[in-house]
């Protein structure tokens, strides 16, 4: 199973729904088990992101904030 | 700002790979107020990142947001072209419910959108296009107001009607905004 992030999403800024529909395009082009990083500003991202990987099953394996920074790492599911 | 993908291909749904058995989301847009229209494009977008197959049914007011921008008056009689002119038709024409204000309103909301990084209705429509979301105009709606195929926007369904919505509507969420 992949530790090392394949992919970094900047959605720093962007409002809902534009971190979700980035996160949802960019999981496509990775294969399962890969593991997507998305660093978003949008409060909102935290609740939106645990509902989004309960909902598609793609796994949330870390969120964390810094400086105002969240960072989200989920895994494709595979 | 743009939300196009790196590659067009994996537009084709990201609703066909992933979690069919969400249920999908119907929603009959009836509206044309830009605050509506938002709204449905917003939650549109979102199920068809949440894997849901989508469909959005335009229909009355609603089938205006899928005229195209740059079309001037449209309608072939003389009354569907004064609605026409009251009710011109593309996602930068659209106005809102209340607090319009011959058209200050919308501008000054597109301004706090713009301002804000919320993503414009067209931006939307454009997303929800490469998400592989469906969207069917109203077959009726279109005679009645003298609407050609040429008048509406590339990457709609052929027009369709209300048994067409009911039937995508089966076993999912149906809104009606």
């Amino acid at each position: 199973m992949a530790t090392t992030v394949a992919r970094t999403l900047d959605v720093k800024g962007q409002s809902c729904p534009v971190p979700i529909v980035k996160t949802a395009q960019a999981m496509k082009q990775l294969g399962p088990g890969e593991l997507v990083e998305v660093l978003a500003t949008d409060p909102g991202s935290v609740k939106d992101f645990a509902a989004w990987s309960k909902t598609t099953g793609h796994q949330l394996v870390e969120t964390s904030q810094q400086d105002g920074v969240f960072r989200f790492v989920l895994r494709k599911k595979g | 700002m743009t939300l196009a993908i790196d590659r067009p291909a994996a537009a084709t749904a990201v609703a066909a790979e992933d979690a069919r058995e969400t249920g999908g989301l119907v929603i009959l847009a009836c509206s044309g107020d830009l605050e509506r229209t938002w709204a449905t494009l917003v939650l549109a977008n979102t199920a068809a990142a949440l894997g849901k197959p989508v469909t959005i049914f335009f229909t009355f007011w609603g089938l205006f947001t899928l005229v195209r921008n740059e079309r001037g008056i449209t309608g072939q009689s003389w009354m569907q072209k004064m609605l026409a002119m009251m009710n011109p038709g593309g996602t930068s024409k659209l106005k809102l419910s209340k607090l319009n204000f011959m058209g200050m309103g919308p501008a000054m909301m597109r301004s706090l959108a713009k301002r804000y990084n919320v993503a414009s209705p067209q931006e939307l429509l454009d997303t929800a296009k490469e998400m592989g979301v469906r969207l069917i105009p109203c077959q009726m709606t279109m005679e009645m107001m003298g609407l050609t195929r040429a008048d509406l926007i590339d990457g709609v369904e052929e027009p369709a009607g209300a048994a067409t919505a009911l039937a995508a509507a089966e076993g999912a969420t149906t809104l009606f905004i």
